[in-house]
């Protein structure tokens, strides 16, 4: 079985988020950098597919030099081999990343393509499908169980109040979500090992697609408006605590 | 030349989900700001029946791809389908509700169309002749604006961020027929909960944290029933073992958009936080007063939350008499 799982270099989940001078970026001084959670458990999953049928993972990410450390993390979780394709500084919107993917996918043979279902950055929930559409193969989104049967993959997948269970033909992509597995962790041996594993770093304007300017772009940042700290409500009992605050928000929240 | 807005609309159980018309208001708002006409398109098998209840949102032209082969919600086949009302209806923009099944479709679309997707937005407007649409990044830490170049530009809502706005007219129904592929996909079975109120379309939520203690959230349910309410939980609570990940809010789970929230032995974390920031009021129930919670919450309760929660469902139900 030959995988290819797609992962994203981003901020990790208690980074404070600042908008930076240009107010279309933000700060990213201050800022650690992780593997996206999401494609953690994609390595994850390809690694027990790989170790289960035999077969090898390949690791793929578009980004600028610093991505290289998302690519050693999943190489020392135990991937095979890695791409990095160098974004040479150009902004790319969603659909040009899976574009560029999707180029990069064509020219390997992969049976199965796993990616998490978001990015935690941009939560643009795009590239995944839309890598799978450019290459005309079915996805199954949020997966939270699967199994190989044959030339087919079934997953259970989450929708709003449910799951559902979805067959289908390989070659297929599948997009991770929380309940799947959990990643390992890095060992040391790992991460010495992985050290030596090659990067192949393909230049973006070598690789054949031609991205065009981005259509979608962001032009201003802002913060959500501030909740200011509330009011505590007061009383003798929690009882009494209780009261007023269903009294307020009745009377003056009007929400209930 | 392409005109009007295109709505996608969503059907669970033979009726049209509520951010079907929070769809077709929102196109119908963008179709006045760029002209032509508001649209909705109905997918689905045996939907024919319901695509008229469109129009009293606004929609002038209700396309019904009406197909047996829709019958199992398989995104392949769905995607197929509205390509060829997009084609057939030509419009400048195209609104989707980005729930589970919108998300799929709206990023497939993009790539089949090579069309400009904003995903998971909470406001759109219209600058000039170009689309313009905020949508949270970073689990809601930031809003950011994105303009939209491209035809058409495909804008996919937050489920519950969007008005409906009641503007009855003639609709006129098309049937389009549309041509499908074999599908590469197939359905095996579907698990759905009956009855439970899902957290990103509810009015009310009420979530659990470390402060439970254990899977015993008799308490917190007992709160979210009296106020027609879901439960979430919080990633702790969640990683304990005690609720199942499909409950979780935060930015690696759900961002809720409630009228009301209401925290139960939640600290606030800043992942947890930013799920539910677009929360209309915000309460917190916690024992220990330097909780970070009650710095981002409109009212807050300093006490045990299996004193006060309770106390609270009380409250609620002698208000409903």
């Amino acid at each position: 079985m030959e995988i290819a799982v797609l992962i994203k270099q981003v901020p990790s989940t208690d980074s404070v988020v600042e908008i930076a001078a240009d107010g279309t970026t933000i700060k990213t001084d201050v800022i650690k950098w992780v593997v996206n959670p999401y494609d953690e458990m994609a390595v994850e999953e390809a690694l027990q597919i790989r170790d289960a049928v035999g077969g090898s993972v390949t690791v793929f990410t578009l980004g600028p030099d610093k991505a290289v450390d998302a690519l050693r993390t999943a190489l020392a979780m135990g991937a095979d081999t890695a791409v990095r394709i160098d974004t040479e500084g150009k902004a790319l919107d969603g659909l040009a990343v899976a574009k560029v993917l999707a180029g990069e996918l064509k020219k390997g043979s992969f049976d199965l393509i796993v990616a998490g279902h978001r990015a935690v950055d941009d939560d643009n929930y795009q590239v995944g499908p839309a890598v799978a559409e450019f290459m005309g193969i079915p996805h199954i989104s949020m997966v939270i169980k699967q199994e190989l049967d044959g030339d087919k993959i079934r997953c259970t997948r989450t929708v709003e109040g449910g799951t559902l269970v979805l067959e289908a033909a390989l070659p297929a992509m599948i997009t991770t979500q929380r309940g799947l597995n959990e990643p390992r962790y890095t060992s040391l041996p790992g991460i010495m090992k992985a050290k030596k594993k090659p990067i192949d770093t393909r230049p973006l304007s070598e690789t054949g697609t031609d991205v065009g300017e981005a259509m979608v772009k962001t032009i201003a940042l802002k913060l959500p408006p501030e909740r200011k700290g509330g009011r505590i409500i007061e009383g003798e009992s929690a009882a009494e605590k209780a009261a007023a605050l269903v009294r307020a928000l009745k009377e003056e929240a009007k929400v209930i | 030349m392409p005109q009007g807005v295109l709505a996608f609309t969503e059907q669970v159980d033979g009726e049209f989900k509520k951010i079907s018309f929070e769809a077709v208001s929102t196109a119908k708002q963008i179709a006045e700001k760029i002209g032509g006409p508001a649209m909705a398109a109905v997918m689905g098998s045996g939907v024919g029946a319901i695509a008229d209840q469109t129009a009293a949102y606004g929609a002038q032209r209700i396309l019904v791809a009406d197909n047996d082969a829709l019958q199992d919600g398989l995104v392949d086949a769905f995607v197929q389908a509205a390509a060829q009302l997009v084609e057939k209806a030509d419009p400048a923009a195209v609104v989707i509700g980005a729930s589970a099944m919108g998300k799929d479709i709206a990023a497939r679309l993009s790539a089949r169309l090579s069309a400009p997707l904003a995903m998971d937005c909470v406001d759109v407007r219209v600058d000039g002749d170009q689309i313009v649409a905020t949508r949270p990044m970073y689990g809601g830490k930031v809003l950011a604006d994105v303009s939209l170049a491209g035809t058409p530009a495909i804008v996919a809502i937050r489920p519950r961020s969007m008005d409906t706005v009641a503007d009855p007219g003639a609709g006129e129904v098309e049937t389009v027929d549309i041509e499908l592929t074999a599908t590469a996909l197939s359905l095996v079975d579907k698990q759905m909960e009956t009855g439970k109120i899902e957290l990103t379309e509810a009015d009310v939520v009420v979530t659990g944290g470390r402060g439970m203690g254990s899977d015993d959230f008799s308490v917190v349910e007992a709160l979210a029933a009296a106020l027609d309410g879901a439960v979430g939980a919080s990633r702790s609570a969640v990683d304990e073992g005690w609720r199942p990940v499909s409950d979780q809010v935060g930015q690696t789970g759900k961002v809720v958009t409630p009228n009301l929230y209401v925290a139960c032995g939640v600290s606030g974390a800043i992942q947890h936080l930013a799920g539910m920031a677009s929360s209309r009021v915000v309460v917190a129930i916690n024992k220990d007063p330097e909780a970070p919670i009650f710095s981002k919450c409109d009212f807050g309760i300093v006490a045990d939350l299996f004193d006060a929660v309770p106390a609270m469902t009380a409250e609620v139900e002698k208000l409903k008499g």
